[in-house]
């Protein structure tokens, strides 16, 4: 299993109803963007999970590291006022 | 008198599309677990679930039309070889995954377009699955043709096994539009598909497909037919033995 037999990766996303967020659902191998997207069709919507699917190779997606996890989301625990609790915040963790 | 000729005809004309998205079903089925990638192992599985809704559908349909009390599982599990009425090009076997796909490719432009006829039907029941398949044989197409185009235009062994595949295959695609008094009747009587109609749109999609493909669309080849009075090649016998074997043995036996 070296890298050159293997397709390139390819990150799926499903939107579950129209206007909702897309949601990432998993991977799949294909040669091209065509070809992904009927993979992931038939991998990941093939029981009616979705309205729309994106796929994106996944080398474009950039990712920060666990390792920097303390300094890029810690500074927003301990300052109350970044946490405005009296409206609901579209995806947002707490309440 | 007539009545009793029209229900012959139509029990046929049901079991030909019926028995035709069963065997290539079936055949479909053997890839499960030996497809070249999991995605594609899913795919082709996928697609032999949706041609066999359409087989159960449509020969529970048959059954009523006969009024023998026949169920869609009597039909599928409990006729012979020559009772069968699927095309010859459903039955002929997987080769290598270039030729599933060729087969896929031929098969499912011709359904595309027939079905698309049968949504037009005056038999309701008919125009309704129609409805249903032609939805689902859409994207058949789709995945079938994409595959064509890549293989085809791919590397040269890519596009020699598509090659050969047509080599194949050709033969049996005269027997998709060998109309019979049967299709004859029940085309005037604005049930059934008008299969010169059928030829035309295939032509072109095959031979835009072809094209993209960098594959010769073959001129002047001995058509084999006969599906229409069952007479089939050596392979469906074989096909029919290992999908009935477990009706047969065990009569009745539930899931």
């Amino acid at each position: 299993m070296t890298k050159e037999t293997q397709w390139p990766l390819w990150e799926v996303f499903l939107q579950k109803k129209f206007g909702v967020p897309f949601e990432h659902a998993g991977n799949v191998h294909a040669p091209d963007k065509e070809m992904a997207l009927q993979n992931a069709r038939d991998v990941y919507s093939r029981r009616n999970e979705a309205t729309c699917i994106w796929v994106v190779p996944s080398e474009a997606i950039a990712s920060s590291s666990p390792e920097d996890a303390g300094s890029f989301f810690d500074p927003a625990n301990d300052k109350i006022y970044r946490h405005p609790n009296f409206y609901k915040t579209p995806g947002a963790s707490f309440e | 008198m007539m009545d009793t000729n029209h229900n012959k005809n139509l029990f046929d004309y049901c079991l030909r599309i019926a028995d035709t998205s069963l065997v290539l079903g079936q055949r479909l089925g053997e890839w499960c677990g030996h497809a070249p990638i999991l995605e594609e192992d899913i795919a082709l599985t996928n697609i032999s679930l949706d041609l066999i809704g359409q087989a159960r559908m449509l020969l529970e349909y048959a059954g009523q039309v006969e009024g023998k009390g026949r169920t869609e599982d009597d039909l599928a599990y409990f006729r012979g070889e020559r009772e069968f009425r699927n095309l010859l090009l459903a039955e002929q076997p997987n080769g290598d995954f270039g030729q599933t796909i060729m087969r896929q490719f031929l098969l499912s432009t011709y359904q595309y377009y027939f079905f698309t006829g049968l949504t037009k039907s005056s038999d309701t029941t008919l125009s309704a699955l129609a409805e249903k398949s032609v939805k689902e044989v859409a994207y058949h197409v789709r995945h079938s043709s994409e595959w064509v185009k890549r293989l085809g235009s791919g590397t040269p062994e890519s596009h020699q096994r598509m090659m050969n595949a047509v080599d194949e295959l050709w033969m049996y695609t005269g027997d998709l539009f060998d109309a019979d008094q049967t299709d004859a009747e029940l085309t005037a009587a604005g049930i059934g598909v008008d299969l010169s109609q059928v030829k035309l749109q295939w032509e072109n999609k095959v031979n835009e497909i072809f094209a993209e493909a960098t594959l010769p669309v073959p001129q002047n080849i001995y058509f084999i037919k006969g599906s229409r009075e069952g007479k089939h090649t050596e392979h469906l016998g074989h096909l029919l033995a290992e999908m009935q074997s477990l009706a047969r043995a065990f009569p009745g036996a539930g899931w």
